[in-house]
């Protein structure tokens, strides 16, 4: 086997087998940090024997025992200088674990609960935004840094420190390596959900960049949102923001024209939505509702987002639930953007000028002061009802907010065919 | 990226209890790590027809396909970042099969053209 070709499998197996490897070790040791390392090692020792001996039969397997033999070798060599290591021996101490059998058996209960200890920890409220995202990524994703920082456009060095410093508040915070049960874990959920949702929107519609999609940042998100689907499947709102995505993926195609355009949903060509995510969404929203979900703002969400997927033809779409979702969604979580949204439905059910009412409410609303989208919408509802020179005013402004190149572009167009 | 794996094996040879148990267990936990997302088995060749376009020619035949060799059992789409990563899977599966399995078995891993990320 060439050194390129074990390199590229192992790449694989990693992706597929480093979350449970780190969860699964965090347990036993307490410390997602220390995890890492020793995941992080059996790593080195695949890449030094597996091109060589080829990849084994069954790699996820090797990884785990590779990775407890130099937990329990640490152990054993009674090499304890460090901090992280004194830490690994003392829980291993309170535990009373004599160290092969038992602690291969610990290793192996409770992957699921594991995973979602790990999950939760790497999005816990100890940790700004931008390092959960980072840590849930790395840990979860399996990214390795640099490809976390490509996907969001900033130095590598950047996301190592958050990385690094992330690891360090959550050590310090003693945040317990464990599963919360009813009402908080619910609560610690909901921040695991924001995050899987951002780093999903970040590639859906990328805030800043030359590109207006980054695919590759919703295939991670949806691979994080469905491994919690398996490991939550009781919680109606991870099965709601779960279709939400697969929803708003299968226009992925769509929704990009041959230049790297974006193309709006009333616009895209609805032969190329990828039905077998519409299927796979439509069955998780059902879930959600199932479970009683169907006011959480994720299953709204994903109910409107299948509002639009059940429609063949544009003009198909039932704005009139659409609206009544929105008004759901405005109740629950009031906020100007769901207003915003509220307003475009509004103005396709019941006429420009009924949405255009509720968009001239919001232009005071300094939350959306520099907000691209509310001179958009207005500039789409002015022209509408025939009042093109402000409808050219406002596209021209919602171009000089946007920070996105591709988005721009359209905008410009939209002023100039008026 | 998106994989379809199609299984291709001799018509007739059936999965015994326990086969089906440890596949079916791969399958859960490769859905479980959000890589599987769709998969199906195929009847016999039997129920089946062949449609075939030649010369300007079309014909049809019934089932079963008594000259093939090997005919597609079934199927299983993947959602992963690699083809490796789809390798792996498929390594898997047929690691699954070893020791429960007299008979060859093949799969051909194929890139799946409708990628939701492609031809953007």
């Amino acid at each position: 086997m060439t050194r390129q070709k074990a390199a590229d499998a192992i790449d694989a197996v990693w992706r597929i087998e480093s979350a449970r490897l780190i969860a699964g070790l965090a347990r036993i040791v307490g410390e997602i940090g220390v995890a890492e390392d020793l995941a992080q090692d059996a790593l080195v020792a695949a890449l030094e024997q597996w091109p060589e001996s080829g990849v084994p039969d069954n790699p996820g397997a090797w990884l785990m025992a590779t990775a407890k033999h130099r937990a329990i070798d640490q152990l054993r060599r009674g090499k304890m200088q460090d901090r992280k290591h004194e830490h690994l021996g003392r829980e291993l101490d309170e535990r009373q674990v004599s160290p092969e059998p038992e602690l291969a058996a610990a290793i192996d209960d409770h992957v699921g609960d594991d995973l979602l200890s790990l999950i939760l920890t790497a999005c816990h409220p100890v940790l700004t935004t931008d390092a959960r995202v980072a840590l849930t990524l790395r840990l979860l994703g399996g990214l390795t840094t640099d490809e976390i920082a490509r996907a969001f456009l900033v130095p590598k060095a950047t996301i190592q420190q958050r990385i690094v410093r992330a690891k360090r508040t959550l050590a310090a915070a003693r945040v317990p390596f464990e599963v919360p049960r009813g009402a908080e874990l619910a609560q610690r959920l909901e921040s695991v959900l924001e995050v899987v949702y951002l780093i999903f929107n970040e590639g859906y519609s990328a805030t800043a960049g030359d590109e207006w999609v980054r695919p590759a940042l919703c295939e991670d998100a949806l691979r994080l949102g469905r491994i919690l689907a398996e490991l939550a499947p009781a919680e109606a709102e991870v099965h709601g923001l779960v279709a939400l995505m697969e929803i708003q993926a299968s226009r992925l195609r769509a929704r990009v024209g041959p230049g790297g355009e974006p193309i709006l949903l009333l616009d895209q060509d609805r032969g190329r939505w990828d039905h077998l995510l519409i299927g796979r969404g439509l069955a998780a929203l059902a879930r959600a509702e199932a479970l009683g979900g169907a006011y959480g703002p994720y299953t709204l969400q994903a109910a409107i987002a299948a509002c639009h997927a059940r429609a063949r033809t544009a003009e198909e779409t039932d704005w009139t639930r659409i609206v009544a979702l929105y008004d759901g969604l405005a109740q629950l979580m009031p906020s100007p953007v769901v207003e915003l949204n509220r307003a475009v439905a509004l103005g396709m059910a019941f006429g420009p000028a009924a949405g255009l009412e509720v968009v001239d409410s919001l232009t005071t609303d300094p939350a959306l002061a520099g907000y691209h989208l509310l001179p958009s919408v207005r500039g789409d509802l002015l022209a509408k009802l025939g009042r093109f020179d402000e409808a050219r005013a406002e596209f021209a402004r919602a171009a000089r907010l946007t920070q996105n190149v591709r988005e721009r572009d359209l905008l410009h167009k939209k002023g100039e065919a008026l | 990226m998106r994989f379809m794996t199609i299984v291709k094996t001799r018509e007739g040879a059936r999965p015994s209890p326990a086969l089906i148990e440890k596949i079916g267990k791969l399958g859960a936990d490769a859905a479980s790590k959000g890589a599987m997302v769709g998969m199906g088995g195929l009847g016999p060749t039997s129920q089946g027809a062949r449609a075939r376009l030649a010369n300007g020619k079309i014909t049809v035949t019934d089932g079963p396909f008594t000259e093939a060799k090997e005919v597609i059992g079934g199927y299983a789409i993947y959602e992963v970042a690699s083809k490796q990563e789809a390798i792996a899977w498929t390594r898997a599966f047929l690691e699954a099969h070893i020791g429960l399995w007299d008979h060859e078995l093949e799969v051909e891993i194929r890139q799946m053209m409708d990628d939701p990320t492609k031809g953007c």
